[in-house]
């Protein structure tokens, strides 16, 4: 089993995303996240898919989405040398008292503070799983009240 | 009722209105037309002579043009029976059928049949009213999501929001569901796009940048094909239902003549190649013969064309055909390597597949595999014990196909009925054998005989029965007596739902849990009382003279066999069994 990040162009058709979800559901595949967005055809959008699955599932996978009518074309981009981004919002309890000390974990990280409450910080983080995953860990101890995460997207390098 | 959308007269096609390179035009400016309009000039711009359906609110203003369109309609009495009936059509034909129906309760009562349609992949083209655009979402009267529910069920479907998409909707939706691997496509059209106006346009090409099926075969995988073939001692063609939709079954039997390929066909291909034909094994699988089991086991070649490693056919998986080179010919790739391994993929339609194959390949002989499958066919005849307290259902049947000489089309239910069926008609023509072999829907036969027969009306359709699936849509009577259908349905009358019964006594301790059906009505006066010709059979030597009369009336006929109760089906691979270590049975 592994993580492959497939990046799939859609016609931007109501339902496109349900009968992508659907498929993967009724054909138990596992989504391990999905990140979905026009691109610059304002008829066709992207959907950036995780999942994990070893070759003869990935496989079915792909067949099975590019059964859609809707679905376009599909790149297995795991292998392929690019740009992975997240986006992640972390409400975290603090208060004057280890304010600092958050604002610190999150300068290390380059995460920006979007709000301050007198009881709760919102730090915005980008960057790909991994750098999200450590900062979500540092900061747990002093109390996550919401995480939200967009799912990520990819990119490949280079003018392919 | 709310109606949405502008309520208009029905345009009435005055004699200067004509066509112009596919627009709708009076005295040179484009007309606009009503939604409803535009889906019947539609309709008859893809040559559709026929739509199974039934009314409600929520497709009145389409029911409005049809009352005097020149297309067929056919009423019948439960929406199951217009998919089924359609379905049946599209399978006789090769050409789509066409269903309607109202919103809500109305389209969720096509589910069943669409997704009949979907897992044997026919092409049908189904129509549902909706809601009016405005009430959508709403939990409004007679609402339901029909594209939602019936998403996995379908090829693909739509919704459609605006007159202006319909014309573009229907082009693609029967372009959808006749190429490629067919399948059904539903239409939900809400009410006030019915009733609203656009300019019609019937677009002579389809732009769908996602749906671009693969008909031809690579020829570098095709000549590795030819090499294999021409390598092996005992190649096996096992051919299913893709080889009837594509209309290779003169190319199979020349691949199979020329290099003497035994043939064994899924349930879904049988009519694919003729049964008596020296090279045919008939079915395999788990009520496959005996010597289709073993051939395939014994093969080092398997072909598979058009026919996707159903569990039913490969029983046990891991030990299916284990010393074969498995070559694997299919339109949709997904089918690839979804169930088995395979050595040589080729994504392409049967017919252009094996037909791009026979240059290829020599004229070969093949003694010694030939005999080997003789000493299978005799140890494994089909055969079936005499009837114990009534006639023997098998009897029933091959006196059917002798009196038809092979050349009805059959319709089955599902059951012991179909799998006899199978085992004792003797197919002669592709196109003959209509059954529901992927989703198993007792209740599919009849309304699909219906179906077919319009879209054959010289030929004789015979609907085999059992007494448990007639009754799932026996309502139909009413559709057949009232277009005078003829088609004649043979009943193998055993009071109980007979394969479950089977399974029960083979694998429950005979406990027939809710498999008695005591409380079956007179078949015969049933019939009557709708008009039918009705006919009770009792004893084998009233089978022949009765099947005599009955398919020589004129109209819709049910013929009631008494048949032995406890019959069973056999030869059997018991469930999860290797396809070789069948159960015999009595003989
Ligand atoms: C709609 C539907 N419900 C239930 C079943 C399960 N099932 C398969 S065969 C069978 C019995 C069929 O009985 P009958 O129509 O009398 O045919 P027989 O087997 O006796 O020939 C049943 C209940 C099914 N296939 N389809």
């Amino acid at each position: 089993m592994m993580k492959h990040t497939l990046s799939v162009l859609v016609m931007n058709q109501p339902g496109v995303l349900a009968r992508v979800a659907g498929l993967f559901s009724r054909r138990g595949f596992n989504i391990e996240s999905l990140a979905v967005g026009v691109t610059d055809e304002p008829n066709i959008s992207r959907m950036t898919i995780q999942v994990e699955a070893d070759d003869a599932t990935l496989e079915q996978i792909t067949k099975q989405l590019h059964k859609l009518i809707d679905v376009i074309k599909i790149s297995d981009i795991t292998t392929d040398e690019r740009v992975d981004r997240e986006l992640a919002l972390i409400k975290i309890s603090g208060d004057a008292a280890n304010r600092s000390e958050i604002l610190q974990v999150a300068d290390i990280f380059r995460a920006k503070i979007v709000d301050v409450a007198e009881k709760s910080i919102v730090i915005e983080v980008t960057g790909d799983e991994a750098k999200i995953d450590a900062l979500v860990q540092l900061t747990r101890p002093y109390g996550i009240i919401e995480l939200v995460r967009t799912g990520k997207i990819s990119m490949v390098r280079g003018s392919k | 009722m709310n109606s949405g959308g502008t309520a208009r007269h029905p345009l009435v096609l005055t004699p200067g209105l004509r066509v112009d390179e596919g627009v709708l035009v009076l005295g040179g400016l484009p007309v606009e037309m009503r939604g409803a309009e535009i889906l019947i000039e539609c309709l008859k711009a893809e040559k559709v002579e026929v739509v199974f359906g039934y009314p409600g609110g929520a497709v009145l203003p389409i029911y409005d043009v049809l009352y005097d369109a020149d297309i067929r309609h056919i009423l019948v009495r439960h929406e199951q029976g217009a998919a089924h009936a359609a379905d049946g059509y599209a399978r006789a034909t090769g050409r789509p059928g066409v269903c309607i129906a109202t919103s809500g309760p109305g389209a969720t009562n096509l589910v069943t049949g669409l997704a009949t349609a979907y897992m044997d992949s026919v092409p049908v083209v189904a129509f549902t009213g909706q809601v009016a655009t405005s009430m959508i979402g709403r939990d409004s009267f007679q609402e339901a999501d029909i594209t939602g529910i019936t998403m996995p069920i379908t090829k693909h479907n739509y919704l459609v929001k605006s007159t202006k998409d319909l014309a573009r909707v229907i082009k693609e939706a029967f372009h959808i569901a006749t190429t490629g691997r067919p399948g059904p496509v539903l239409i939900d059209l809400p009410k006030d796009v019915s009733n609203g106006t656009a300019e019609f346009t019937y677009p002579e090409t389809v732009d769908l940048p996602g749906y671009k099926p693969t008909y031809d075969g690579h020829p570098k995988q095709i000549k590795e094909l030819a090499r294999a073939i021409e390598a092996a001692q005992r190649p096996v063609l096992y051919v299913g239902g893709g080889v009837v939709s594509s209309g290779a079954s003169d190319a199979l039997r020349k691949v199979a003549e020329m290099q003497e390929i035994p043939v064994a066909t899924t349930l879904m291909g049988l009519s694919a190649f003729p049964t008596a034909h020296p090279l045919s094994l008939g079915m395999l699988g788990m009520h496959g013969t005996g010597y289709a089991n073993l051939a395939v086991t014994e093969c080092d070649l398997l072909i598979a064309v058009g026919a996707r490693f159903d569990d039913r056919v490969t029983g046990k998986i891991e030990t299916f055909a284990p010393k074969a080179r498995v070559a694997h010919v299919d339109i949709d790739p997904a089918e690839i390597g979804k169930n088995v391994r395979f050595d040589i993929p080729i994504v392409g339609d049967a017919k252009r597949v094996l037909e791009a194959l026979i240059p290829q390949l020599e004229t070969k002989t093949r003694p010694e595999w030939l005999a080997q499958i003789a000493t299978f066919k005799n140890e494994w005849p089909l055969g079936y014990a005499k009837g114990r307290d009534g006639i023997a259902p098998q009897y029933v049947i091959e006196q059917i196909s002798e009196l038809t000489k092979g050349e009805a089309i059959i319709t089955t239910e599902v059951g012991q009925n179909q799998m006899w069926t199978a085992q004792y008609y003797r197919f002669k023509q592709p196109r003959s054998f209509i059954t529901s072999g992927g989703l198993g829907t007792m209740g599919f036969g009849f309304p699909a005989a219906i179906g077919a027969q319009i879209g054959q009306p010289n030929r004789l359709v015979i609907d085999i029965a059992g007494d448990g699936s007639f009754q799932m849509n026996i309502q139909e009577l009413a559709t057949a007596v009232q277009y005078g259908i003829p088609v004649k349905i043979a009943i193998l009358n055993n009071g109980y739902l007979g394969m479950v019964r089977q399974w029960q006594e083979m694998f429950h301790n005979k406990r027939y849990s809710a498999t008695v059906l005591s409380g079956n009505p007179n078949f015969v006066a049933i019939a009557e009382a709708y008009g039918a010709k009705g006919f009770r059979v009792e004893s084998e030597d009233q089978v022949r003279p009765v099947l005599e009369q009955a398919l020589a009336e004129p109209g819709p006929v049910v013929m009631d066999f008494a048949v032995s109760r406890e019959a069973n089906v056999f030869p059997m691979v018991p469930p999860n069994e290797s396809i070789n270590m069948m159960v015999r049975g009595d003989r």
